[in-house]
């Protein structure tokens, strides 16, 4: 089903018999997905408000990410939280939507300055499971009028409703920005610099370490971002910080640091393996131990973003791995798997019983027929 | 203003209850004494008024969760109170309920330097966050005006911001974990210290819910390295809409001050007389402050400055010290206070696209010709989060109901453009009956869904953040 507007979605929902699996553009998919009817919101494309001067914008749901960040670049804006695109690890086709962005909470490198994708949402309409349109928030910065189903339904991967319309905060992009790298550090090491950098006056707004693999030297990368003078001074001030932890790099050329960070972002380096993919949040010094829990396995992979507090493992297929990591402070996802895999590994992580009584109990105020993404976040 | 009629069946019962509370709290943690209890009955919005049934006052969250289950089980209504200065009347207590006042809750658990959080019992107050960690260079960013008083409890319930949020963002983006206590005494750990709660986002959901989906004892705080400096500029205006333009494009420039903070010449006489902070006497106050090296500050305010001149403004003055910044924000922060000591005063809080400033300051000028009520005007312009102060006789009646009726023609305005109801202090009892001028019954009831699924027979803090009517099948259940 492709509705082609909002009642024509909230009509679709509300007379619906059977179950429907959510999605926007289809490009970030992952978990196993009930073989329900595909509902997308596709059509419902088109940049609503945009106000450069008041820091935001408002776009339909299946409005594609490219288009918004063309016009935001042509105004010297961005999303800030650099929302990843999962097709490089997923192999999916199709184009990444606002919808899709905002119901999986996609954040990437800058996560750890600018927030997540839900810090950067002022703003929902949704279609609930029972076809009624909602909204929540709206398009200014502050608001606490009531409660914040932004928050609730960002991440809610579809599950609580249906995404028609986001309005975001966006950010001036910076005059410039720069990449300092340390190489061949432990991960221990790593995320101690890391750690170093991001408690320094100095606006870091990436930290992430790619350690040893396939003939390269581990590589631990920091940016910062702002006008000229500023990010040149601040470069040369980190360099003096982190001078202990080995010979640092500076990297200006704003092409080449894009596209570091952007690798980053997508986790390209697992985009040619054969295996699982795992995104884990974790509190950034217990990463290298994380990582450690795994290193008997062959063929396993793992980098780290948000100076630790992410990481990305890549293991071989079919491996258990939350329970080769046991309880740890965070929660593992497992992004991509073969539907053998997904049919015996649970994609979220299981919630404790107190707390998964209040999501079903959320679901069932909803969506009291349990018809959007059943079995998904469960 | 309405309130629920209390329950004749819990005041009853008021020995009972009363003995069953001693009965699970330490000696000196249940307030009954009539006395006594009148200094719990209101917070400050001060306008309206009522002692509760008693006051508890827990020393542990495993003392909370004995509250709530004796009082879930007994059917009497919680009132959860951080320190009691909501401006929106968050924790006015009703003559059948308990209120849980969580003031003894003060301590820091973990300070993690490394990984960048503190974990504290939410009972401390604001200011004393960051007092925690500063000699170690770093803060706590929310920073709400009343930060030497208010409680991280009641930042939580409320959402709060203050004036640095422009760049920091509000209490939500700073709290990572909450230990939360639910009705019926169960409790709950809430993310921690890594980055995004794995499945819905409940912390998301509590944070801004007015302590009426469980009380929240314990919190993660994000911290942060403090900037190697801050530098003030303020800039005077002939006229409020000029000053509005400035701010949009400001920002526009790709510039994003730490704070953008607007008075008008009312509040500027006020608080020059209160603290003397040294502002210049114009029709329109911006100060704006931005961070870095002293370079960095001076690239930055050259750039603002740039902007600024184009809008002509009578008088432009960077902070020349330290000292002079401090008494700055001083002036900035004791602005209510100083409106107080002229006049009383209520205090709005809507939120306006930043596009919307010039139309809106003109409107309210209208308003309060039209009402015949003298308005003045102190806000965060950079989120457009206003605070209209209208000045009124709080002896007189007639006055009052005026000043009601204006306040609400001012919120409604603030909705018709684009804005919102509450920007940082909350709905509360004072905008409850104005929620439906921003959601449908449908947006309404969601939210009210909600509280289903954390407090199915609506106990905590009850009477607050909805009308009345949306909510009265369910709390006279």
């Amino acid at each position: 089903m492709n509705p082609a507007s909002e009642s024509e979605l909230a009509e679709t929902v509300a007379s619906a018999t059977g179950p429907f699996a959510v999605i926007g553009g289809g490009t970030r998919r992952f978990g196993s997905m009930p073989d329900s009817e595909r509902l997308s919101t596709r059509r419902l494309d088109g940049i609503r408000i945009y106000e450069p001067g008041a820091l935001t914008l408002v776009a339909s749901a299946g409005t594609p990410a490219e288009d918004v960040a063309a016009l935001l670049a042509e105004n010297g804006q961005r999303l800030a939280f650099e929302p990843m695109d999962y097709r490089a690890i997923l192999g999916t086709a199709g184009t990444p939507t606002i919808g899709g962005i905002a119901a999986t909470n996609s954040s990437g490198p800058r996560r750890i300055q600018a927030g997540a994708c839900r810090d950067n949402m002022l703003g929902i309409r949704f279609v609930n499971g029972e076809g009624k349109i909602l909204k929540n928030g709206g398009r200014v910065m502050k608001n606490v009028t009531g409660y914040d189903l932004v928050r609730l339904l960002a991440g809610s991967h579809g599950t609580l409703g249906i995404l028609t319309e986001v309005a975001f905060k966006v950010l001036p992009m910076p005059e410039s920005a720069a990449s300092l790298a340390i190489r061949r550090l432990d991960s221990v090491s790593a995320v101690k610099s890391l750690s170093a950098a991001l408690g320094s006056p100095f606006g870091v707004s990436g930290a992430a370490h790619l350690p040893g693999w396939k003939g390269e030297e581990a590589s631990t990368i920091i940016r910062i971002e702002g006008f000229g003078e500023s990010v040149k001074y601040r470069a040369g001030k980190l360099r003096d910080l982190l001078r202990g932890y080995g010979d640092i790099d500076v990297e200006f050329d704003q092409e080449r640091v894009d596209a570091t960070w952007r690798s980053i972002r997508d986790a390209e380096r697992f985009s040619a393996s054969v295996g699982d993919i795992w995104r884990i949040s974790v509190k950034p010094s217990d990463a290298p131990g994380i990582v450690e829990k795994a290193a008997g396995l062959e063929r396993a992979d793992a980098m780290f973003d948000w100076g630790g507090g992410l990481v990305w493992m890549l293991v071989p297929e079919g491996t258990p791995l939350r329970d080769l990591l046991g309880d740890f402070s965070g929660h593992a996802t497992l992004v991509r798997a073969s539907p053998e895999t997904s049919s015996r590994v649970r994609t979220f992580q299981p919630l404790p019983p107190a707390h998964a009584g209040i999501a079903s109990a959320l679901r069932r105020q909803f969506d009291p027929r349990g018809i959007l993404n059943p079995g998904l976040m469960c | 203003m309405q309130m629920p009629s209390p329950r004749a069946s819990v005041l009853a019962r008021r020995r009972t209850i009363i003995s069953r509370l001693q009965g699970v709290l330490p000696e000196g943690s249940v307030i009954h004494d009539e006395f006594e209890l009148r200094a719990y009955e209101c917070d400050a919005l001060t306008m309206y008024g009522c002692p509760p049934l008693a006051v508890v006052l827990p020393g542990t969250t495993e003392e909370v969760a004995e509250v709530l289950k004796a009082c879930g089980e007994e059917g009497v209504p919680v009132v959860p109170r951080g320190s009691g200065t909501s401006l929106s009347g968050g924790a006015l207590p009703t003559a059948d309920c308990v209120v849980l006042g969580v003031s003894r809750m003060n301590r820091v658990l973990e300070t993690d330097y490394a990984n960048r959080f503190i974990r504290v019992q939410t009972g401390r107050t604001n200011l004393s966050v960051t007092g925690a960690v500063e000699n170690r260079g770093y803060f706590y960013a929310p920073d709400p005006s009343s930060q030497l008083a208010c409680a991280i409890a009641g930042n939580i319930a409320m959402n709060s911001g203050g004036a640095h949020c422009l760049k920091y963002g509000v209490t939500t983006n700073n709290l990572l974990g909450a230990k939360i206590v639910l009705m019926n005494g169960e409790i709950l750990e809430l993310g921690g210290a890594h980055l995004d709660a794995g499945g819905l986002d409940f912390l998301g959901v509590v944070c801004g819910s007015e302590g009426q989906l469980g009380v929240v004892t314990e919190a993660t705080l994000r911290i942060l390295r403090k900037p190697e400096g801050a530098r003030p500029i303020l800039m005077g205006f002939e006229a409020n809409e000029v000053a509005g333009a400035c701010v949009s494009d400001i920002i526009r420039a790709g510039i994003l001050p730490a704070a953008i903070e607007f008075m008008d010449r009312k509040c500027i006489r006020a608080c020059e007389s209160f603290v003397g902070a040294g502002y210049p006497d114009v029709e329109a106050l911006l100060i704006i402050e931005v961070e870095g090296s002293p370079e960095e500050i001076d690239e930055q305010l050259a750039l603002i400055t740039r902007v600024a001149e184009k809008h002509r403004p009578s008088e432009i003055r960077e902070s020349g010290s330290d000292e002079e910044t401090q008494r700055i924000w001083a002036g900035r922060k004791a602005a209510f206070g100083a409106m107080g000591v002229i006049n009383d005063y209520m205090c709005l809080d809507g939120t306006i696209p930043v596009s919307e400033l010039p139309v809106v300051l003109k409107r309210i000028g209208e308003l309060s010709n039209e009402f015949g009520l003298e308005v003045a005007n102190v806000f965060h312009a950079g989120d457009g989060n206003l605070h209209p102060l209208i000045l009124f006789d709080a002896n007189d009646e007639d006055q009052l109901g005026k000043c009601e009726a204006m306040g609400a023609e001012i919120l409604k305005l603030c909705v018709d453009v684009g804005g919102c109801l509450s920007g940082e202090h909350g709905i509360g009892v004072e905008k409850r009956d104005l929620m439906p001028f921003q959601y449908s019954a449908d947006d309404i009831e969601a939210q009210i869904r909600i509280k289903d699924a954390f407090d199915p027979n609506w106990l905590l803090n009850p009477a607050k953040v909805f009308p009345l009517s949306a909510t009265a099948s369910r709390r006279e259940a």
